[in-house]
């Protein structure tokens, strides 16, 4: 039986502004798995997670659930979460209008949210923990907190897939707790889940697969058993696939990552 | 009332209530997206098409609608494909529209006092046919507003995200601004293309003063424009003023106002908090 990948990734490359940032890179990810982008500051690991939901344009192919990413029209199959989500705006908004937002990815185009968007917003405000701070303007709330309302966000439209770039970048450790709840529950249903990350901390138990990127190639890729156990990580010949055969150096990308 | 029985003022009450109404429903998306500006260039993209009416013998709001819109497009265009920045291509809009304004009036042998009559109001000089173009513009841009006030929230709020969630992004973009070129031909004669922007920017301003939802922020900018239009052009014919900066006056009286409140519960707040 073969399963449709989540993302199939081939060759990706992109420039910006005349500089290549990704040269060639290939990713496949399964449905239920939960992959972690790793990479110092200007690998190109926000590059990839932007290229692969249709942010910026690319070279290579993408397809998402079997879909090439130009044609891929079901929208309400993914959840993306961006490295800093835009939280200044010139109008307030509260915590449960931000949150529904994330809804209209099931009516695009047109449509109000309907009462069940509305249930489902809820649901998520209270599973991160802000339903007494559903009501307040969403710049009042500390940076953690509005990490969390930007995470129920790309969750209200249930998504098969979600992508979030640096979503535990400088949170506090509740969040990070909340967090961690949160996408185990997420992997348990059976959601792709891929996060570019400095650090995984309380993620790393949930991390199926680490993929360390560097000068825009993928360096590394393997299994990612978490903080301390990456040295049981299994080298394998490097080849395009499937992506766990990938060498993870005994010093791997997790290394540092507690 | 008696000032209503003169057919001209019962026109005007009508402009001054859509004006009111559509200025603020526009100007809540174009406050959010950080284009305050936008009203001020296209009001003066718009001087270029009422003098290209006055040059040609066609009604300026016609004229003013068709160059303000395609102005609009044309900015979004520049901002969104192009490098260049949402303040350039605004002030590329202030200039250009201002100098072919003056320009083309010269050519149409016209002179200052007639583009006074656009760049601060005449709603006083309003034709039926004027008034009939003025309501249908005016609910198209808050029918359309509030229908898609979901859309254009989540486009305002977080671009990136709104393109992943599938929504059409440079439309409703394009659709924001040529909605705001629709609020400036509608409010040109009420309040001037000069002070239009004023209508789209401080019942916002004035309203988040107080409010603190998005829809309550939208709804409350057009509760206060519409208090302000009505307020300001009943005032004027009182105190014998020009209806625009009267209108205009009162809407950052309300501001202030509101400011002030906001200041005083803030304090209030602060001071119960121990005890709470």
């Amino acid at each position: 039986m073969t399963t449709t990948p989540v993302i199939d990734a081939t060759g990706v490359t992109v420039d910006l502004g005349g500089t290549p940032v990704l040269r060639g890179v290939d990713l496949r990810v399964l449905p239920g798995e939960f992959v972690t982008i790793l990479g110092a500051n200007g690998s190109g690991k926000s590059t990839l997670v932007r290229a692969l939901v249709g942010l910026i344009p690319h070279r290579g192919s993408i397809e998402l659930f079997g879909t090439p990413l130009a044609q891929f029209g079901d929208r309400r199959r993914i959840g993306y979460m961006a490295q800093r989500p835009d939280m200044f705006s010139g109008v307030p908004a509260t915590v449960t209008e931000v949150v529904l937002s994330g809804a209209l990815s099931r009516r695009p185009r047109f449509g109000w949210p309907t009462r069940s968007d509305r249930a489902a917003a809820a649901e998520l405000i209270d599973r991160v923990g802000l339903s007494r701070l559903a009501k307040r303007p969403i710049t009042h709330l500390s940076g953690g907190q509005q990490q969390r309302a930007h995470i129920a966000r790309a969750l209200v439209a249930n998504p098969d897939l979600v992508v979030m770039d640096e979503p535990m970048a400088g949170i506090d450790a509740h969040s990070a707790e909340v967090f961690a709840r949160l996408l185990g529950e997420l992997e348990e249903r059976g959601t792709a889940i891929v996060m570019v990350a400095h650090e995984l901390g309380p993620l790393a138990p949930l991390v199926d697969r680490a993929v360390h990127l560097e000068g825009g190639l993928v360096e590394y890729e393997g299994p990612a058993h978490g903080p301390g156990t990456h040295d049981h990580a299994h080298d394998h010949a490097h080849s395009s696939e499937p992506a766990t055969t990938r060498p993870v150096p005994a010093e791997g990308p997790l290394g540092g990552q507690s | 009332m008696s000032i209503l029985s003169h057919a001209f003022m019962q026109y005007a009450l009508i402009a001054a209530i859509i004006t009111g109404l559509s200025a603020p429903a526009v100007g809540t998306f174009v406050v959010q997206r950080r284009l305050a500006l936008l009203g001020d260039g296209l009001g003066h993209v718009a001087l270029t098409g009422v003098a290209l009416g006055l040059l040609t013998n066609v009604a300026p709001l016609t004229t003013a609608l068709i160059v303000a819109v395609a102005g609009a497009v044309l900015l979004e265009v520049l901002r969104s494909v192009g490098r260049t920045s949402g303040d350039l291509a605004l002030a590329m809009l202030f200039y250009g529209g201002i100098a072919g304004g003056v320009l083309l009036t010269n050519l149409a042998g016209e002179n200052a006092a007639t583009l006074n009559r656009f760049l601060f109001g005449s709603i006083i000089t309003m034709s039926r046919t004027d008034l009939a173009i003025v309501v249908v513009l005016g609910l198209v841009v808050v029918a359309a507003t509030i229908a898609l006030r979901p859309q254009l929230f989540a486009l305002c709020q977080d671009e990136a995200q709104a393109r992943v969630m599938g929504i059409p992004v440079r439309l409703y973009g394009i659709l924001i601004a040529v909605l705001a070129a629709v609020t400036v031909t509608v409010a040109m004669r009420t309040v001037g293309l000069l002070l239009v922007s004023a209508l789209m920017v401080v019942p916002v301003a004035a309203s988040q003063q107080l409010t603190r939802s998005f829809r309550s922020t939208h709804l409350a900018a057009m509760g206060i424009g519409l208090f302000s239009a009505v307020s300001g052009l009943l005032v004027s014919y009182q105190i014998d003023t020009q209806p625009g900066p009267t209108i205009v006056m009162i809407a950052i009286a309300v501001f202030v106002v509101s400011s002030v409140t906001n200041g005083v519960l803030h304090m209030r707040t602060r001071q119960e908090a121990p005890h709470g």
